[in-house]
């Protein structure tokens, strides 16, 4: 065990951070996308059902199958992984930001309206805010799938933790996918508890008692 | 204040949902819609604030086409409350009754001023503002709701129902409290309902529809005295027809018209005989011109014996009598509050033309309670 840290130490601190790092990116991208997209879907819920549906059975294409596709797209290396990475986290966000737009009280709808909020007034005093918890829970969700996807970015050059998996899996060395593992889930664990304690954070006073009631 | 002109609503080209509706409403005026479920009331209120665009004709808002305002400016110059309520769940109260002066970019000390200010015209402490509506009762959040329309000072408010979704004794307090405040602010009011006496306690108008068409646009008073057709009368139910009618019912119409008088001028022995003659322990005084003077009754004769003292040095002159043509309702007031046994009636040179007494007030409740015989077993319609 002392063994390995001393000779894999470093370099494990290093994949662990490029694990974070595309990881990162690739959510950010996907709440980019998939945040406004989810409110633009409530405002059109005739092409809302099927465009969902549509993203829900491009999904169901295997990750790895994906990372393919993309290699003589965009090559390989850090970008191809994050952005086929980022094609995963689109639809949990999506999705839930879809219902939990859609789940907020036409009535407080209707006061805001009639009160003269504009549209997007409306989205971003109302309809995010108490949306909030849904998309949190859609981001988390994203987020710990995503941690242990991303070992597959060594595949295409990516680097991360997945290097260690790789490498042990061409070497016949054991103690190199446990070590790429053991960190993936940590990590995967560990994101999803800070997300959640997030989560708590930005629920506004008002609506955190309304939903323990 | 508020104009309809022949406007016209259509929804997909079906059956129109409001057809040719004019109507004037004056500033400061309190204006009840009433009707059945689908009848129009509801569409015709969100046109004004355009939640729903008129098909044809055009409504003005102080001689403005409200179809040529931006309906965003529109709106935040109307104070608009929902039967819902629709408090911001995660906004405080503060946040809440400013939240126009948000969308119209007040400073911060202009919304603290004016939430203040506020909470205070519904008798809430201040300690409030900084709660959320869920910590509320729903009362309380009706109120909230209220002062939210009234935070920009808008000359007119919609009220869609606004007290239908609280229990009967808050709705009532509520009420009052919103009558008061109106008369106290002047606002011009268009509140929908479906319940009458709601409609009735509170309006200075009572618009009742039906199938997107005004039947009748009248004073309360108006309609229970002249109901526009039978649909009216149905609609306000037979019941508050029979109560209404104490309250526009003159005391001439059901006064007793030969009074026993005596004149001024007669003698004590005179006034046994009149007595007497028409069985009655109480007499009227007038005078040659039949003004009324005074009252006698056995108890004045008996303490004064001498028979052959006139009328006028014996009699009872601090009677008060009402007008022919005052309400009914006053004059019950008076005779069971004085305790009297009847209260003469005078015209206005206060000439005695008549007289209430407890037995005709029995025929009255007798009528109100039983009304005309069986017709009150019939279900009120709402």
């Amino acid at each position: 065990m002392i063994e390995f840290f001393s000779t894999h130490g470093s370099d494990l601190l290093y994949k662990t951070g490029e694990h974070i790092y595309i990881s990162a990116i690739a959510i950010l991208l996907g709440i980019l996308v998939a945040v406004p997209l989810g409110v633009l879907l409530t405002r059109i819920p005739k092409v809302a059902d099927s465009f969902i549906s549509f993203i829900g059975i491009l999904q169901t294409i295997p990750s790895l199958a994906i990372l393919a596709f993309f290699i003589p797209l965009l090559g390989i290396g850090k970008f191809p992984a994050i952005i086929a990475l980022f094609f995963y986290s689109v639809l949990p966000i999506l999705r839930n930001t879809y219902t939990g737009v859609k789940g907020v009280d036409g009535n407080i709808l209707e006061a805001g309206k009639g009160m003269g909020m504009t549209n997007v007034e409306s989205i971003i005093k109302i309809e995010l805010p108490l949306a909030l918890p849904v998309i949190m829970a859609g981001i988390r969700l994203a987020t710990v799938y995503l941690i242990g996807w991303a070992t597959l970015a060594a595949f295409v050059g990516g680097g991360g933790l997945g290097d260690f998996i790789f490498d042990g899996l061409n070497l016949y060395e054991p103690s190199l996918i446990v070590a790429g593992t053991v960190p993936a889930t940590i990590l995967a664990l560990l994101a999803g508890q800070i997300l959640s304690i997030v989560e708590n954070k930005f629920k506004p006073k008002g609506w955190k008692e309304i939903q323990t009631n | 204040m508020l104009e309809f002109k022949q406007v016209t609503k259509r929804y997909n080209d079906e059956k129109a949902a409001v057809k040719g509706l004019n109507l004037k409403i004056d500033k400061g005026e309190f204006v009840c819609f009433i009707g059945p479920s689908g009848c129009g009331k509801t569409t015709t209120m969100k046109m004004v604030n355009r939640l729903i665009d008129s098909s044809e004709g055009s409504i003005l808002v102080n001689g403005k086409d409200i179809k040529k305002q931006d309906p965003v400016e529109l709106r935040r110059s109307i104070g608009y409350v929902i039967q819902q309520i629709g408090l911001m769940p995660h906004m405080t109260i503060k946040e809440n009754i400013v939240l126009v002066g948000t969308l119209l970019k007040w400073s911060e000390d202009r919304k603290d001023k004016r939430a203040k200010e506020l909470i205070k015209l519904v008798n809430m402490s201040e300690d409030y503002l900084e709660k959320y509506p869920h910590e509320l009762s729903g009362g309380q959040q009706q109120r909230i709701g209220v002062l939210r329309a009234l935070a920009a000072d808008p000359p007119l408010i919609l009220m869609d129902e606004p007290f239908g979704a609280l229990d009967p004794i808050t709705r009532d307090s509520l009420q009052e409290e919103f009558k008061k405040l109106q008369k106290e602010l002047h606002k011009t009011i268009v509140f929908v309902t479906h319940d009458m006496d709601e409609a009735l306690k509170l309006a200075d108008k009572v618009v009742i529809m039906r199938d997107g068409e005004i039947v009748q646009a009248d004073s309360p008073e108006e309609i229970l005295r002249n109901p526009a057709n039978e649909f009216v009368e149905q609609f306000l139910g037979k019941d508050r027809l029979i109560q209404g009618r104490p309250d526009v019912t003159t005391v001439g119409q059901i006064m007793l018209r030969s009074p026993a008088k005596i004149d001024v001028g007669d003698t004590m022995r005179a006034a046994i005989a009149k007595m007497r003659e028409r069985r009655v322990d109480s007499l009227l005084v007038v005078d040659s011109e039949n003004v009324l003077k005074g009252y006698i009754d056995v108890e004045i004769i008996n303490l004064n014996s001498k028979s052959n003292a006139s009328v006028y040095e014996v009699m009872e002159s601090n009677i008060s009598p009402v007008f022919e043509d005052s309400l009914l309702r006053d004059t019950v007031h008076k005779i069971l509050r004085r305790s009297a046994m009847y209260v003469p009636v005078v015209d206005k040179s206060h000439r005695v033309v008549g007289i209430v007494t407890r037995a005709s007030l029995a025929d009255i409740v007798y009528d109100t309670i039983w009304g005309d015989g069986l017709e009150l077993e019939k279900p009120v319609q709402q």
